[in-house]
């Protein structure tokens, strides 16, 4: 193996905040070489994202550097970026240049009023010193390289023109303009969908290959490091744990939290044991039928009809009591929407749902009065995707736990705070927190506490939204179990939404798909993951990242273009 | 690859590592401290804000205390001292003496042009005291008391330390005077704006639609009235006859009936964002009527802003007072306010002869009006503690 690139040796970031000093990365090294992909793993708050930050020098206060050095080596010049100015002529010659960098939110990473041509050109001119025409010419290849179809064109489109995988697409145009050494792609793919994912992973991929260039991926996906990374670094609290090549750490991991995290992962690639020959009574609880939500479409002012979007285009489901049922699709397909609807915090345009109540009676919720939706909000509980705005934070955890209580009133204050002791408890929480504010607490800590919000009332059915999508994957995976638990016990039915197949499969015993608004097919939860019937699940399924890399799913994945299926 | 050799034993750690600020402080923590702690430390953390609140509460001392602190009162005149200028306080007696004191004036006459000017007679000394006997007066109008602060030990010699003006009336006295009227008509003024901006901005913002339409054209209107011509409009409309005291708080509502929009609006906006918020959904979805999500959820993340927006407004509603008590439209002596004493300063002539009248009561004001800006701002950045 020829020198490596650019080394980091004992990088440490401390950030001064209000109450403490956080020591966010503790002497960090590693090397990166040409042709070859570090993935930088870690869950949330591991340090990950600003070490590669540190790279470039774009911490912002109040992170600090306090050690290490940072060698680029290029041209047969080692430069140490670590004690130069963070605005130096020498480390601005290097951004963008030598060092490029991808984002993870492309949206925020472009400038809105400047074409996306036109931030490339300007990328071209600053660092290779193209002249007007030329940088143009070199951008319109450029995103021709990142299979951006017309280039010349599109260049002169602006970003809210884009879909996500194209603003992703053409952001790793940028970052490849001036040919630089080294790519940093921290967390290139989490804001996309599993399809666009998989594209663009490939992209990255043959890219770098192509190129020789070196990159450093940063993710808290190990499906993804197991597809695209060569080594792996595995960071835990600012510290790089344990350091291999990819097949090392997935088949011969040393440390306990390699370990731990990739079990929670490969747990989650299977049903729940507990699942197993469980199967709901054939009673449905809630019955939806022919539900349709469009958006616009009303008469103009002067007659003419506008354009209308169908997000729920008449879908029928049933969930039996007893039963998990999943809904998967990518973003925009529906899938919360119909969610609300079921609710009805977004009003139906047509359809019915008819729910059955404790003593047996059909109740059709599109009916309901306010006050009768009262009492099936009471029923039929959600829990939320975002454990951090979905929690006041200006109220004690007693008092947002016991809220709804409060409101179906007839309790004491001493009833409530006991009732509240005992759904803590019931979510694995000690009761002693009742005092305390939610930013006290962790994402999965506070996604407990929405889930003991929920189960205040006694419900029956319980609609998650989504609701382990902004969890690490080893929290993930204690949250589904405690929602299996919690369902055995209090007898609940699930209607589980998400874009994680993994999640669904491991929770769920039915799972619908849907896409565009359809409802494209219904079945079992194992039938949908390895069988499936219809070409866009097969799609979605095959575009998954598999956690080894022994294994790659990637590579042979079957693509889905739907404009090019025949229209039923 | 390098790797650590103990890596098959090793102990999982169970948190960030984080160390205290300085050595040997421990890290603290902040878990039960509920929004105003949280508010508050956060605002402390701005030196400047903090300054500016001092001043601020250090004006409304003196607007309390004003009659005490007053060497003198504001309206007893003495002609032979007509724009007698700034007196400056001494500490050591020509005979060498510590006595605090000040210099008596020799009143010169210009023969040329038959005017008098005032200079400094080192001969005459006015010993000076705290805590001294002068004129009389009721403290709040509730009982009587002639002890003042600082005063000369001889109630009859003249103490013009800021200067006098053009009916040698002290002009300290009457600076001091006025901060009482001038920071409280801020306060009224507000007051009222509060109630019928955060009243009106929360309907418009919580149900939209055309309730949303309607309040805001008026907003529109409303500000898009010129203001100086309309205040001058209602104040011509106040009977003569009324006294200074009716006619004060007629303009603190002509004042406030202007300025409510902004506040308005900025509630509504904070409505828009806080209606969508998962947390009101999980609330409507907990049974919550429409009362109680607004009282209960919305409101208490909106007191903290609307706290900040108020102290940004208090700032407009001195200068209001000021410019329309300059116009000559606002107040009226006898009442003293920073506004009515600028009106003094309205000619060239009395500011070349004693350019005291325009400097300190336009300082009063500005140092007024500054602090409550940047001690507004220091309240706004304060007031959402669970940013980032």
């Amino acid at each position: 193996m020829d020198s490596p690139i650019l080394s980091v040796e004992d990088l440490s970031l401390d950030f001064h905040l209000r109450t403490h000093i956080l020591h966010a990365v503790r002497n960090v090294s590693f090397d990166l070489y040409r042709g070859r992909t570090l993935a930088l793993v870690g869950e949330s708050g591991s340090g990950k994202s600003v070490t590669a930050r540190a790279l470039l020098r774009i911490v912002d206060r109040p992170g600090q550097m306090v050690g290490g050095r940072i060698l680029l080596r290029t041209d047969h010049i080692e430069l140490d970026l670590a004690p130069l100015a963070a605005n130096s002529r020498e480390v601005r010659a290097v951004r963008g240049a030598r060092i490029g960098l991808i984002f993870q939110e492309p949206m925020a990473s472009l400038s809105p009023v400047h074409t996306i041509g036109s931030q490339i050109d300007e990328m071209l001119r600053l660092h290779a010193g193209l002249d007007k025409k030329a940088a143009r010419a070199r951008t319109i290849e450029l995103l021709g390289q990142v299979e951006i179809p017309n280039p010349a064109e599109m260049a002169d489109r602006y970003t809210f023109e884009f879909s996500g995988g194209m603003r992703q697409r053409a952001m790793i145009a940028m970052a490849l303009a001036c040919n630089p050494d080294v790519l940093i792609a921290d967390e290139p793919t989490t804001a996309l969908d599993v399809t666009t994912q998989a594209e663009i992973l490939d992209l990255i991929k043959r890219l770098q290959v192509e190129r020789g260039m070196a990159m450093l991926l940063i993710t808290h996906d190990m499906g993804v490091v197991a597809e695209v990374a060569d080594d792996v670094a595995v960071m835990r609290f600012g510290k790089i744990v344990e350091q291999g090549s990819v097949d090392d750490i997935f088949h011969a991991p040393r440390h306990p939290y390699t370990k731990r995290l990739l079990a929670s992962t490969l747990k989650l690639e299977q049903a729940a044991e507990v699942r197993a020959g469980q199967r709901g009574e054939p009673g449905p609880i809630l019955t939806i039928r022919n539900l349709a939500k469009t958006y616009g479409g009303a008469k103009g002012f002067l007659g003419t009809s506008k354009f209308a979007v169908k997000a729920v285009d008449d879908v029928s489901l049933t969930l039996n009591a007893g039963e998990n049922l999943g809904i998967v699709g990518e973003s925009g397909s529906g899938k919360t929407t119909l969610g609300r609807l079921i609710l009805r915090t977004v009003e139906p345009s047509s359809g019915q749902v008819l729910y059955k109540d404790r003593q047996g009676r059909d109740v059709d919720v599109t009916a309901l009065s306010k006050s009768g939706l009262r009492k099936f909000h009471a029923d039929v509980r959600l829990i939320f995707q975002d454990p951090f705005a979905s929690l006041n934070p200006r109220m004690t955890i007693g008092q947002i736990v016991g809220d709804p209580l409060v409101v179906a009133g007839g309790h004491t204050a001493r009833q409530i705070q006991e009732k509240v002791a005992e759904l803590l408890g019931l979510v694995g929480l000690d009761p002693a927190v009742m005092e305390r504010y939610p930013h006290a607490f962790s994402g999965g800590q506070r996604q407990r506490i929405g889930i003991a919000r929920a189960l205040a009332l006694d419900p029956r059915v319980v609609i998650a939204d989504e609701a382990t999508s902004a969890l690490d994957v080893s929290i993930r995976s204690q949250i589904l179990d405690l929602l299996l638990d919690i369902q055995q016990r209090l007898d609940l039915s699930f209607i589980f939404i998400s874009h994680d197949i993994s999640v669904v499969r491991y929770f769920c015993d039915r799972v619908a798909v849907m896409h565009r608004g359809k409802v494209v097919e219904v079945g079992p939860a194992d039938k949908i993951c390895t069988a499936p019937d219809a070409d866009y699940t097969r799609a979605l399924i095959s575009a998954v990242p598999n956690p080894d890399p022994r294994h790659k799913r990637m590579l042979h994945r079957t693509r889905f273009n739907p404009d090019l299926q025949p229209t039923a | 690859m390098t790797m650590t050799p103990s890596l098959d034993d090793a102990v999982l750690e169970d948190g960030p590592a984080i160390s205290g600020l300085k050595p040997g402080l421990a890290p603290t923590s902040d878990a039960a401290a509920g929004q105003w702690t949280l508010i508050a430390r956060k605002f402390l953390a701005q030196k400047l804000a903090v300054f500016c609140g001092g001043v601020i509460l250090a004006l409304y001392l003196v607007a309390a205390l004003a009659e005490f602190l007053a060497p003198g009162l504001p309206d007893t005149s003495r002609a032979q001292f007509t724009y007698a200028p700034p007196q400056s306080i001494g500490l050591f007696t020509p005979e060498g003496t510590f006595q605090p004191h000040i210099k008596g004036y020799k009143v010169e006459i210009d023969q040329e042009a038959l005017r008098r000017t005032f200079v400094v007679d080192d001969s005459i000394v006015v010993p000076i005291g705290f805590f001294v006997e002068g004129p009389a007066y009721k403290f709040w109008g509730l009982f009587e008391s002639n002890r003042h602060l600082m005063g000369p030990l001889d109630p009859t010699q003249p103490m013009y330390l800021l200067g006098a003006d053009r009916l040698g009336r002290d002009l300290l006295s009457r600076l001091i005077y006025g901060t009482r009227i001038s920071m409280s008509i801020g306060l009224i003024g507000v007051c009222l704006s509060l109630m019928l901006g955060v009243v009106l901005g929360s309907i418009s913002g919580y149900f939209g639609g055309w309730i949303d339409t309607v309040v805001q054209r008026i907003i529109e209107v409303v500000s898009a009235m010129p203001t100086i011509p309309l205040w001058l409009g209602l104040a011509a409309a106040i009977p003569l006859t009324w006294s200074p005291v009716q006619v004060y708080f007629v303009i603190t509502v002509i004042v406030s009936l202007l300025g409510w929009t902004g506040l308005a609006r900025e509630v509504r906006g904070r409505f828009f964002a806080l209606r969508n918020e998962d947390f009101v959904t999980a609330a409507k979805l907990d049974g919550s009527s429409e009362r109680r999500v607004i009282f209960r959820h919305i409101l208490p993340s909106l007191t903290s802003h609307i706290l900040a927006v108020v102290t940004l407004a208090v700032p407009s509603m001195i200068i209001a007072e000021t410019s329309l008590s300059f116009l000559g439209v606002g107040l009226k002596a006898p009442v003293v306010s920073w506004g009515v004493l600028l009106q003094d300063a309205q000619n060239i002539r009395s500011i070349s002869t004693a350019p005291w009248l325009l400097i300190w009561p336009s300082l009063a004001v500005v140092i007024a009006v500054l602090s409550f800006n940047f001690f507004g701002d220091g309240l706004r950045d304060a007031a959402d503690p669970y940013e980032s």
